[in-house]
This record gives C-alpha cells, sequence and structure tokens, in this order.
C-alpha cells in the first residue's frame, strides 16, 4: 500500500469503528483532499464526518478541541505543517493544557494530521515540520511516521488515544509503497523501530531521513565495510530512551540526522539519551546531521544544499570511525 | 414569555452568590489569603445569571479570565470554587486551573480561559459534537469588548455561521478592555454592526437588567434550538473593580467609578423590583441575604480546612494515561 492511501485506510477504518469519529480539514471531503488521501470518504460517511472546513485553522482547531472535549473523537487535517503556527494556540495552550487545567475532569482526543517535510521546492512557508517545538509541548504526542504501515497503524493509535496527538506525514513520502495491507494494528506511542542492525555505528532518524539514512547505511556497507545499525524514532513524544541506549552501547558510536535545523532539535534529545544512557560505552561524540540554521529555500540548488542526504550521513560516520 | 416569579426572585439570587462570592473574594486577595491573578465581575452579574437561566443543565458554557459569575451562574458549588481559587485539591481543578482556569465538565461548563478569543472556536465545537451526536443540546460562549478584538473570534463566528451551529456569542462589553477603554478596542457603536458581516442574528440588551438579559437570552437560544444558526447577543454592563484586584483604576475619568453603584447596580435593580410587584418582601430578601452570607463563609470554610495538593501531584493529569511524556 501507498503511504497516501494508508492515510485513507486508516481514516476509513475509523470512520467505521466509531461514529464518534469525523475527520475534518481544508478540501478533504467533496474533493478528496490535495493528495487523495480522503479520496471517496464523504461519499461514504456523508457531509456531516467528513467535513469541508473554511480555510481558517485557528477556527476550525478550536472547533476539534471543542467537540474532543464534548464527546466527538476529531480528526483534523492541517494540509501544511507550516499553517500549525496559525492555530498554535489551541494546540499549545487549549488541547495539551485543558485535561491538566481541569485536574484530570476533561480528555481531548483529538488528532491533527498534517504535512511536514522537505525537498519539494515548496519554499520557506511550505517546507517546514515543527516536531521540536511540538514534541516540546507537555500534554501533546507527536508521531512521524515513514512507512505506510506506519502510517496506518499511528494514525489508528492517535484516533483510539484519548490524549491530543499530533501526526507529521511527510510530503517527500506520499508515494512510498510497502507491502502492507488493510488492517494493520494500532502501533504504541513511545516505540522506535530497528530498521536494520548493525555493529559499528548508530544512525537515529525519523521521517523521511530514515530512508536516506538506510541509503547511507548500504553507502557503509559497500564503500567502508562499516555495519551501521539504522534506528528510526517513529514517536517524537514520547521518545524511545531505551531502544537509543541499548543501540548506543552496542556499536558505541551515534550519528542523529534530521531535515529540521539542529538547534533546540530533536538530535539534542537524542544526544541526551545517548550520553544519560550510555556515557561509558561511547568511542566518540554524537554527531547530530542538520540543515544549516536558515529557512529552507525555494530553488532546487539552494534547498539540495541545505538538506541532508546520503553523503552527509557519510561523512559523518567517516568522522567518529 | 413572561418571567416567573421564582425565577425572577432566583436570579436575584444567584446575582447576590455572585456578587458577595467575589466580595469575599476581594477581602481575601486585599488580605494576602489568595494567590495569582483575580479578575472579578462585581456589577456584572446580571449577564451571566439572565443567560445561565435561560439554559438547560446540559447546555455547555465557555467562559473568561473573569469568569467566577458564569460558573456559578451555571450552578457550581461556591466551596469547590473558592477552594480552587486557594489551590487546594478539593476545588474543582484540583488547584492546577485557579481562578482563570476554572471548569466543571460535569456543569457543562467548558472552562474559563486565560487565553482571549479562545474559548468561541472551542464552544464551536461542542456545538459540533452536539449535531454529530445527535445531543440536543446548545453551546454558549462569553467574552468581552477586548477579546472581540482577537482572530479566534472571528473565525468563530464565521464558523458557526457558514456551519449554521447553535451558539450563542455574549459579547459582555464592559466598557473596558485591561487599562483601556473602548474605543481603542473596536471601531463599531455596537459589536451588533459587526453581526451582518456574518449573516447572523444578533441584539443588544441592557446587561444591567437580568430581566433583559434573560430576555434577550431566551430568544436566542429559541432561534438556537430551533436550528436557525448562531446568534450574536450583547449585553452592556459595567466593570466595578479594576481588571485585576490591586489595580486602582487611575486611567479612568474622576468619580466615575464611584458613580457606578449609584447608577447601574443589578441587584438594586432587581430588588427594587421585586419589591414594587409583591414578589418579595424586605424580610424576604433579608432571608436570602442572610442565606447566602451564610454560604460564602461556609466556601471560605471548606476551601481553609481543604488539604492541599500533593506537591507531586503536579505530575499528574498531563496525560490520560497519567503516564508521563518525554524520554520513555
Ligand atoms: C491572547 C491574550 N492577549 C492578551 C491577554 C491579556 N489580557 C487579559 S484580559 C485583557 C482584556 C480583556 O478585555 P475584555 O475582553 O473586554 O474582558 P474584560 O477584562 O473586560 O472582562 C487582556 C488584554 C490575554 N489574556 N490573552
Amino acid at each position: 500500500m501507498k503511504y497516501y492511501a494508508a492515510i485513507r485506510e486508516a481514516l476509513r477504518c475509523e470512520l467505521e469503528r466509531d461514529p464518534r469519529v469525523f475527520f475534518m480539514g481544508e478540501d478533504v471531503g467533496k474533493p478528496g483532499g490535495i493528495y487523495a488521501q480522503s479520496r471517496g470518504l464523504q461519499e461514504e460517511f456523508g457531509v456531516e464526518r467528513v467535513r469541508d472546513t473554511p480555510a481558517g485553522e485557528l477556527g476550525f482547531m478550536g472547533a476539534a478541541v471543542g467537540a474532543a472535549l464534548t464527546g466527538a473523537r476529531p480528526v483534523v487535517e492541517i494540509s501544511f505543517a507550516d499553517f500549525i503556527p496559525v492555530c498554535l494556540d489551541q494546540l499549545v495552550n487549549q488541547a495539551a493544557k485543558i485535561r491538566y487545567m481541569s485536574g484530570g475532569q476533561a480528555r481531548v482526543p483529538l488528532t491533527v494530521v498534517t504535512f511536514g517535510g522537505a525537498g519539494r521546492n515548496a519554499g520557506p512557508q511550505h517546507s517546514g515540520s515543527y516536531e521540536a517545538l511540538l514534541g516540546s509541548i507537555p500534554g501533546l504526542r507527536v508521531v512521524m511516521p515513514s512507512t505506510p504501515y506506519d502510517v496506518q497503524g499511528f494514525l489508528k493509535a492517535a484516533i483510539r488515544d484519548d490524549d491530543p496527538t499530533i501526526v507529521i506525514l511527510n510530503k517527500a513520502l506520499l508515494g512510498l509503497a510497502d507491502d502492507s495491507e488493510a488492517g494493520v494494528e494500532p502501533i504504541p506511542f513511545g516505540e522506535a523501530a530497528v530498521r536494520r542492525e548493525g555493529e559499528d555505528v548508530t544512525i537515529v532518524a525519523w521521517s523521511a531521513m530514515v530512508h536516506t539514512a538506510l541509503e547511507a547505511a548500504d553507502r557503509l556497507a559497500a564503500e567502508d565495510g562499516v555495519s551501521a545499525e539504522v534506528i528510526d524514532l517513529r514517536s517524537i513524544q514520547p521518545l524511545d530512551g531505551e531502544t537509543i541506549g541499548a543501540s548506543a552501547r552496542k556499536t558505541g558510536r551515534v550519528v542523529t540526522v534530521q531535515e529540521t535545523v539542529s538547534f533546540a532539535g530533536i538530535g539534542a534529545e537524542v544526544a541526551a539519551e545517548v550520553s544519560r544512557r550510555a556515557f561509558g560505552w561511547l568511542d566518540a561524540p554524537v554527531q547530530i546531521v542538520g540543515p544549516p540554521f536558515t529557512p529552507v529555500p525555494f530553488s532546487k540548488l539552494m534547498e539540495e544544499f541545505v538538506l541532508p542526504d546520503a553523503g552527509s550521513i557519510v561523512r559523518a560516520v567517516r568522522e567518529i570511525l | 414569555m413572561g418571567i416567573q416569579p421564582e425565577l425572577r426572585l432566583q436570579m436575584y439570587e444567584t446575582m447576590l452568590r455572585i456578587r458577595r462570592f467575589e466580595e469575599e473574594t476581594a477581602a481575601l486577595f486585599a488580605a494576602g489569603d489568595l494567590p495569582g491573578f483575580v479578575h472579578l465581575s462585581i456589577g456584572q452579574e446580571a449577564v451571566p445569571t439572565g443567560i445561565c437561566a435561560a439554559l438547560d443543565p446540559a447546555d455547555t458554557i465557555t467562559a473568561t479570565h473573569r469568569g467566577h459569575g458564569h460558573i456559578l451562574a451555571k450552578g457550581a458549588d461556591m466551596g469547590r470554587m473558592m477552594a480552587e481559587l486557594m489551590g487546594k485539591r478539593t476545588g474543582y481543578c484540583a488547584g492546577k486551573g485557579g481562578s482563570m482556569h476554572i471548569s466543571s465538565l460535569d456543569l457543562g461548563v467548558l472552562g474559563a480561559n486565560g487565553i482571549l478569543g479562545a474559548g468561541q472556536p472551542i464552544a464551536v465545537g461542542a456545538a459540533l459534537s452536539a449535531r454529530l451526536l445527535g445531543e440536543e443540546r446548545i453551546s454558549v460562549t462569553f467574552f468581552g469588548e477586548g477579546a472581540s478584538a482577537q482572530g479566534g473570534v472571528h473565525e468563530a463566528m464565521n464558523l458557526a455561521a457558514v456551519w449554521k451551529l447553535p451558539v450563542v456569542f455574549v459579547a459582555e462589553i464592559n466598557g473596558w478592555a485591561e487599562l483601556s477603554p473602548y474605543s481603542d478596542h473596536v471601531s463599531v457603536p455596537s459589536l451588533v454592526d459587526r453581526a451582518a458581516g456574518y449573516g447572523i442574528d444578533a441584539a443588544s440588551v441592557d446587561g444591567t437588567d437580568v430581566e433583559a438579559v434573560l430576555d434577550g437570552a431566551r430568544e436566542a437560544v429559541e432561534r438556537c434550538r430551533s436550528g436557525e444558526g448562531p446568534v450574536l447577543l450583547e449585553a452592556r454592563t459595567q466593570r466595578w473593580h479594576g481588571h485585576f484586584e490591586g489595580d486602582r483604576q487611575l486611567y479612568r475619568p474622576e468619580g466615575e467609578v464611584a458613580a457606578l453603584p449609584e447608577l447601574y447596580d443589578p441587584l438594586v435593580l432587581q430588588s427594587d423590583r421585586l419589591l414594587e410587584l409583591g414578589i418579595a418582601s424586605e424580610a424576604e430578601l433579608d432571608a436570602i441575604e442572610r442565606r447566602v452570607a451564610e454560604e460564602v463563609a461556609e466556601a471560605v470554610l471548606f476551601g481553609r480546612n481543604s488539604p492541599e495538593s500533593a506537591p507531586e501531584d503536579a505530575l499528574l493529569h498531563v496525560y490520560s494515561t497519567d503516564g508521563r511524556g518525554g524520554a520513555a
């Protein structure tokens, strides 16, 4: 199944399973989504449950929070992750804090699905992912699936969960296919996946960079005879420190790779976990591979220049071997 | 529809409960017995009282930072409110919310809010879920002229109008937003002037007269319940106290504040009416006064005698599993 179709499959399954679930966003209903990610769902479930919204993210995100507070289970699409700042108050001050502020009375079973990711010449305002920003908010969960299987599993988990969860999908992966079929079970939050086992170095990545890391691992094996372990974080908040620590103790070397700037980023959190859990086993300092501290530029040449690729990962690994 | 004598009396009592609760709150704050920020609605009691008198228990409200009146009028227990103001474990929010964030989901109070313009989209969502789940409730949201400058209020009105949802937007116009006047925040004489831009119905009522508020609220609620979409109800009222307790209101024209109780006391207006119409005697009003005084005293005692929250309770209620974020 393809990545975009896994979105539709998970939504279809959950809409069918629970009448309290509804899906809304800009052009997700009648038009079926800009990526066909919800094609056919409105015909199947009706306009009330697969709902087109006006282009006002603050308003409909707030409405989703209110609906979640009063017994519904909304799934909201924010078509580009860069539009999340437009409705950030409803996520940061409302969805994330309402349960806490209410002393545990309230639940906010809200799922936000959004498309992040660079590498498609979408320019500075359509290429961000914001996982570090969102992952730093107590009360929110953040997942970033890198495969169609994970898209299905995490979306289902998010929709069945009683807390606000943000599923950051990657535009660059929409056409990616794997051998998953309908019926994937929900995946628990906070469990990373070892995508490739290795002995010499651990490469930690998430979302699209997992695939870049796997490409780098192939090259390291072929060109350097180096055996790299590739960990896909999958879940940003909570973060699976245990899997990271275990791998670091095994290999003694860790490189993290991310598509978003590294300052105050998730790579730094991974490095902190490694230092806490595997300091005595380390043979080299943790390397954080990420773009320079700039927005994502439009021009293909400039965008390629700032984004990490397999070559930059290979270089970072060679530096610490 | 006329107003039943019992309801007229009951609304007087509700207003008195709000007034005395907040007077006590002011005194406790002045004595240093309450932490944090406290925003009082003394002088505005008729607005939440008249609105909530038109609601069913299942209807929901979102309140504001100046929300004690909204929450009491929706049926809250004074003791648990006072305990929350004191940060005690027995408070509505177990001491995690405080004055600005009280909620009671059981009473349909979706929350006071420390963020201007945030409650209105949430209220739209409550109306949306009612329709989706086939529940016969409507949604009410309170906000002031200051909040009316927020984009969230605009988006909420537009959304409720586009989707024809049962939301009553209650604009509580008390003349001030923090330390600056209405005209610094709003360009039109009345928020009713904005309604046409959303294609929604609107009315303005005298927010000092609880019966005028009730009449306006009944009409608005009726429209909502019959599926005609959202309504904007403006209530013109007066803020007697400062923006927060401790604000001496030096920015207000000289003499304005001192003159307010004489000119705009919703309690006096209603008690005069009750006496005039023979609905209550002086003695009956005195009895209400004593009953409310007792309720307030008990609330304070309940708060004082309630256990403190355990410091480590700070770790609870972040997630519904009570698990924590961070690295697993
Ligand atoms: C988003 C946001 N901006 C600013 C504030 C600070 N603030 C608190 S109350 C207030 C004025 C509110 O005026 P109004 O809405 O008229 O309500 P009132 O205080 O008169 O009851 C301001 C600016 C806030 N709480 N939230």
